[in-house]
């Protein structure tokens, strides 16, 4: 049994950095590379690229990635674990395969992790009780399910331990929490008991201070003066020890900082209620969390406690939910405020003249510069010579939201002056799609792990 | 009595749960964070982004990491994809709670 593991995140949603893995692998000393692709809504835009091609639905930035770092991951023994499968694990299982096949690479194990996946079955198991109702709302799902686009259960570390066990070095899921990524390497190389809740709730913990990649590094950071080489942030790194603890770091000569300020603001990100974290393998306690600097760049985290896992299993749906348009007008010269106003009064007074009106809550105009993040907080700036008008609206008819987005361009030319930036295009309607979370019986997800050799 | 900003003695750091968003504000010694649960009550914090929470606060304390957790249920017109908001995530709602203003005794 090692003594200690090395598990690193590099990647914290669809869309994060494209050289931090690579670099991870280079110069990380790393075992396990981590990748979390997904986010509430990363499912539904997967589950839209699905229905145009069957062969889609997953995360295609992880095939470049691994043309770029498996043969150096398969000579460094490192193991790649990755949420990457989105709503098609096996399309992009087979896609990672052909790109193994390319390298002219041999003798790797890969494995995919299935059964998140519940849409076709959503019917029968709400035949067999499941009652879906929103946690937030209290609603019926009866209300939006034929607007359903994608509905996965979030599942935990077990399935892929069971890989690890396998032999898998690649392994591929779908809607695994962020936070078993992390986890299943210390419970396979430690041999932890899924009994063990204090040493899940730890492993838990480390995978949610990774899971954003350089937000616990040195990334939106609020003393971001005292943090040195942001261009050159090196991506979080945990060492794992058998007990439990372990240590939260980054790769040398790296950019970035990690200290106990960077990793407390990360522990406070997107948190609830911090007695009762609620993962699929164990109800984890942030008020037992002992932080402190080992060492530069270096934070040492122990004392964590964990309860046992719940009945339920959280469950990820998302709807269709109307639509939605942007557009954005800069406005420059004297009273640039006063005339951004006016053309929005304009926008909306020429829609009404053609009968079209849309609700106080599906109107937003936003001053960029004057009010946009910190409404009614702080002081607002003086006397101001430019300002960027953004106005949006949202229906559920799509064509009412096309029309608002053909009344924006003109006021360049029948508006007040000094107004331009006009780029990109009438902004189109585009489909809203709506988190519908829920819960459900845990016994009625069965997970699969298949294992294929190159 | 004397007013100092929130940012005088935490950092913070705010993202998104559904509709509503999460603020952590983070003492950095334990006198700021008793100075802290004193004063940043829910009905201060609420006040505070009164235009734009427009449902409850909720407080939580977290001790041993010296933080208060607050979550602002309704504040980002809509959450996900069906806000208009340019900051529908809410990750800017930490660094306008370091703005806020609270009173402190001058010995404190």
């Amino acid at each position: 049994m090692k003594t200690k593991v090395r598990i690193a995140n590099g990647q914290g949603f669809w869309g994060d950095s494209i050289d931090a893995p690579v670099n991870l692998v280079k110069y990380g000393k790393i075992d396990y590379l981590t990748l979390d692709y997904l986010a509430e809504v990363t499912m539904s835009i997967m589950q839209k690229l699905k229905m145009r091609n069957p062969e889609m639905g997953y995360a295609s930035d992880f095939i470049d990635l691994i043309e770029k770092i498996l043969p150096e991951c398969v000579e460094k023994n490192i193991k790649i674990i990755a949420n990457a499968g989105g709503v098609n694990p096996m399309a992009c299982l087979n896609k990672i395969i052909e790109t193994a096949k390319k390298l002219g690479l041999k003798g790797i194990k890969f494995a995919v992790v299935e059964g998140d996946d519940i849409l076709n079955s959503l019917d029968g198991l709400m035949e067999k009780g499941c009652e879906f109702k929103n946690m937030d709302t209290n609603e019926a799902i009866i209300k939006i399910r034929n607007k359903v686009l994608s509905a996965n259960a979030y599942i935990g570390a077990e399935p892929i331990v069971e890989a690890l066990r396998m032999g898998a070095s690649v392994i591929v899921t779908g809607r695994s929490t962020d936070t078993a990524l992390t986890m299943a390497p210390m419970i396979y190389e430690f041999n932890w008991s899924l009994k063990d809740y204090d040493k899940l709730a730890s492993g838990t913990i480390a995978g949610h201070i990774i899971e954003c990649g350089a937000q616990c590094t040195g990334g939106n950071f609020t003393k971001w003066q005292e943090v040195p080489d942001l261009a050159n942030v090196g991506y979080p790194i945990i060492e794992a020890y058998a007990d439990g603890s372990f240590i939260v770091t980054k790769p040398e000569d790296s950019g970035g900082l990690v200290s106990i300020d960077t990793v407390s603001e990360q522990l406070l990100y997107e948190m609830g209620n911090p007695e009762s974290y609620i993962t699929p393998d164990v109800v984890a306690h942030f008020t037992t969390i002992h932080l402190e600097e080992e060492s530069k760049n270096r934070v040492k985290v122990t004392g964590i406690k964990g309860s046992p896992e719940t009945p339920t299993l959280k469950v990820s749906i998302n709807y269709l939910n109307g639509y939605k348009a942007i557009g954005q007008l800069t406005i420059s010269g004297p009273d640039a405020l006063a005339k951004a106003k006016l053309c929005a009064e304009i926008v909306w007074k020429r829609l009404e003249k053609i009968g079209i009106t849309f609700t106080e809550e599906n109107k937003l105009v936003e001053y960029l510069g004057v009010n946009t993040c910190h409404e009614g907080i702080g002081n607002a700036p003086g006397e101001i010579t430019e300002v960027v008008l953004r106005i949006g609206a949202k229906d559920k008819d799509k064509s009412k939201v096309d029309r608002f987005g053909k009344e924006i361009a003109p006021l360049v030319t029948s508006g007040p002056p000094g107004v331009t930036g006009f780029a990109g295009g009438r902004p189109k309607a585009t489909e809203i799609v709506e988190y519908w979370p829920a819960l459900m019986p845990r016994e009625l997800i069965t997970t699969k792990v298949t294992i294929r050799e190159v | 009595m004397t007013k100092i900003k929130v940012g005088s003695i935490a950092h913070s750091r705010s993202g998104d749960k559904g509709a509503g968003s999460n603020v952590g504000v983070i003492a950095y010694d334990k006198k700021s964070y008793e100075i802290l649960d004193k004063t940043l009550t829910p009905e201060a914090v609420k006040k505070h982004f009164s235009k734009i929470c427009f449902g409850s606060v909720e407080k939580y304390c977290v001790p041993n990491l010296l933080a208060l957790n607050f979550i602002l249920n309704d504040s980002l017109g809509g959450g996900g994809s069906a806000s208009l908001k340019t900051d529908a995530q809410g990750k800017t709602h930490g660094q306008a709670i370091l703005l806020m203003e609270i009173e402190i005794e001058i010995d404190e």
